[in-house]
């Protein structure tokens, strides 16, 4: 589904991605782990098209497309969610209307019919259960007002309502609480079918408790410097970072 | 009431006679040029009574001692006023008894513009009075209007059926010699509409006006006046929309509205005369005068405006709260894209004691365009305990586009306390790119964002109209990021 190969990515002449090779297949989940200022979030947000980053060498395909001939947009209308670290506001937007927009879009890209206003309320109500989501929180202004569990439930309650093919979850359990982290976890694992992936992108193997990864990524200087199973995230919690670090350098 | 008519009638065809000027009913346009003749030819068109023909010739001398106003933040090339017709008509104009009659093809320009009269008349419930060209071709629901006592006709109809009441108020809020444009205005308006509320009513409608420019280098000018009785109360809606033209059209339109005590007029605009292309070529001048007067005790006027069209806007919807106790508000989108140029905001001048006013300002500013608000709150000696708050907010779509705050604050006595608030900010990469995430294209995310922080004056607008309003905005800013 998703093959990044030899990926070098800089923001301003300094290089933040160094040759990254991952490859995401259908039904999997990835997580990728690594201390602060890694290279994660930049990864992420190469991925979703943010376009302030340079791409030096390398390429991802994403079903069998060049992904970098994509606008953001239309990588989003193709399957592709990110669930962002910090979602911003959108003041006097309401969830209901950004999300009907985001929606239609979608659906007129694959030659749908746009949701009526009674459809699209009924989808929003099933939707809502997955992530035990106030009703008046989509009335409300996008993000605005949002305690930070809000804001990242309302980032999972938006992935159920776009049903991706790929979401890209950025530090989706940083700031929250136990009973939220379940929430998400929980609300992750529902969206979860046979023809998804998930790439969780996480700092504490805490989240990992509650989704379970198929494969597990130490992202260190822009590298991936070590992969294995969930077991690795148990490793890692244990051991700390530093012990990957070392191994990764007397490997070289 | 017949008697009377043929009297003017007279009196207009004998005044002809004795200045010696012709008519030439055929003709639907005045000549080229504005002279004296110019003004007796208009006057003589609409079959107008004396004192009308009278008050024109008198502001037009004093247009003529009048130069152009420098002083907004606009750029123009010099207008010839020599060079442009100040009256045309659709041809004909016979009494409509029903919409059947209407011209075809002038009600379906109305259709392109998305006016359906029919279906505004049976779905919506508003009276619609369609004013194309400067006269009238349509007007519907007067006899429900008829029954409270509500007069809602053109200004034309009002000067030969209640001239009695146009004598008492018209130039009595914007005398002709308020500023150059009204005084022009004075000399050359064509037609407008005029609405009466009597003591207590309270307007069963929400009344509105569509007009629309149409024959090619023709200005228009609009005259509209509302008056509201002790204790009335109206909403009226104005609305427009123009066609592409290569040449620059001059708009300069008075609106004047008289509310008395306890009344409240409620007056809301949507304008989207064509701003130009993107090189800033043809587009609409819309020079025009609002401005209110809280007559009585206790009164209230407001005025909310979306302005997302014009070349060039200069636009000062203003108020006078002469009546202890009385209120005003001032609701503004004002959108600017391409090269328009927006000078607007408004005055508040409170007179009375305990008065009240609110001015909420939204900016937006796109490719290279200037948007500046300009206000002046003043509060006499008299004015105790009145009280404003103001808030202008900007909002840059871009790096080339200029937003601008021009605040006057007049305080006149002790006990008033006057707050102005203001900000400026610059969309987000932040905001587009969640919208764009999303899958929202650039252009959606924009007229998302915007709709979004223009939501406080939108929501001021009737119903049907903010629905209008908001496609406006997301039309209006297409191309607007780079």
């Amino acid at each position: 589904m998703l093959s990044i190969r030899n990926l070098s990515v800089s923001i301003g002449g300094k290089p933040i991605i160094k040759k990254l090779s991952l490859e995401v297949r259908e039904g999997e989940v990835h997580a990728i782990m690594g201390p602060n200022g890694s290279g994660k979030s930049t990864l992420a947000s190469v991925i979703a098209g943010r376009d302030r980053f340079d791409v030096d060498e390398g390429e991802i395909e994403y079903m069998g497309q060049n992904l970098f001939k994509m606008p953001a947009e239309m990588r989003a209308r193709e399957g592709i969610f990110l669930g962002f670290q910090y979602p911003v506001e959108i003041p006097g937007v309401s969830m209901a209307n950004f999300m009907r927009t985001a929606i239609n879009e979608k659906r007129k890209y694959l030659g749908l019919d746009p949701l009526s206003g009674a459809e699209f309320l009924k989808l929003m109500e099933e939707k809502k259960k997955i992530v035990d989501i106030q009703s008046k929180l989509t009335k409300r202004s996008v993000n605005e007002g949002f305690s930070g569990g809000e804001k990242k439930k309302n980032e999972i309650f938006q992935m159920a309502l776009l049903e991706p093919r790929l979401a890209i979850l950025d530090e989706t359990d940083s700031g929250l609480d136990i009973d939220a982290l379940k929430v998400v976890a929980n609300g992750v694992n529902k969206l979860r079918r046979k023809d998804n992936a998930t790439v969780v992108i996480t700092h504490y193997q805490r989240l990992l408790d509650y989704i379970i990864p198929d494969f597990v990524h130490v992202l260190f200087d822009g590298k991936i410097i070590k992969s294995g199973g969930k077991e690795l995230a148990y490793e890692l919690e244990e051991k700390g970072y530093e012990w990957v670090k070392k191994e990764a350098a007397s490997n070289q | 009431m017949a008697d009377k008519n043929d009297k003017l009638l007279k009196e207009v065809g004998s005044s002809d006679y004795k200045y010696g000027f012709y008519t030439d009913i055929e003709m639907d346009q005045a000549p080229r040029g504005l002279t004296e003749d110019t003004i007796r030819f208009i006057s003589a068109k609409k079959n107008e009574p004396e004192f009308m023909l009278e008050f024109r010739l008198r502001a037009f001398r004093h247009w003529k001692t009048l130069k152009e106003p420098e002083w907004a933040h606009v750029e123009y090339p010099p207008i010839d006023y020599q060079d442009l017709i100040y009256y045309s008509a659709p041809r004909k104009k016979p009494k409509y008894e029903s919409l059947d009659e209407v011209d075809p093809e002038l009600l379906e320009t109305f259709e392109k513009l998305g006016i359906p009269l029919e279906e505004q008349k049976m779905l919506a419930g508003v009276a619609v009075d369609a004013v194309m060209d400067s006269v009238s071709v349509g007007s519907t629901f007067k006899e429900t209007l008829a029954e409270h006592g509500i007069i809602f006709c053109s200004f034309s109809e009002a000067l030969q059926k209640h001239p009695d009441l146009i004598k008492k108020y018209m130039g009595t809020v914007i005398p002709y010699t308020d500023n150059f444009f009204s005084a022009l205005n004075s000399a050359v308006f064509s037609d407008g509409s005029f609405v009466y509320i009597p003591r207590g009513v309270r307007c069963p409608l929400e009344l509105s006006t569509y007009f629309r420019i149409n024959a090619a280098n023709t200005g228009q000018f609009e005259r509209t006046l509302i008056v509201a009785e002790e204790g009335s109360y109206v909403s009226y809606m104005e609305g427009c929309t123009a066609p592409i033209r290569d040449e620059n059209q001059l708009h300069a339109a008075i609106v004047e509205i008289i509310a008395h005590k306890d009344a409240e007029v409620k007056y809301s605009t949507v304008q989207n005369w064509w701003p130009g292309d993107k090189q800033g070529k043809g587009g609409v001048y819309n020079f025009v005068s609002k401005r209110g007067i809280c007559e009585g005790e206790n009164s209230r006027i407001s005025w909310t405006q979306v302005e997302t069209g014009s070349a060039i806007t200069w636009k000062y919807p203003s108020l006078i709260l002469k009546g202890d106790n009385s209120s005003g508000e001032f609701y503004s989108v004002a959108v600017t894209n391409n090269r328009q140029q927006a000078d607007t905001g408004t005055k508040m001048i409170h007179l009375g004691k305990n008065t009240r006013s609110t001015i909420i300002s939204k900016g937006i500013s796109g490719g290279e365009s200037n948007n500046s608000y300009r206000g002046l709150v003043k509060t006499s000696k008299n004015a105790v305990n009145s009280r404003n708050f103001s808030q202008c907010d900007s909002l840059l779509l871009g790096d080339m586009c200029g937003a601008h705050t021009f605040p006057y604050l007049d305080v006149g006595n002790k006990s008033s306390i006057v707050e102005h608030e203001a900000t400026t900010s610059k969309i987000s990469e932040d905001q587009l790119f969640y919208c764009l995430q999303r899958g929202i294209d650039m252009e959606g995310a924009i007229g998302l964002i915007v709709n979004g922080y223009a939501k406080e004056v939108l929501s001021k607008l009737p119903m049907e109209f903010a629905v209008e309003a908001q496609k406006l905005l997301s039309i209006s800013l297409e191309g607007s990021v780079g």
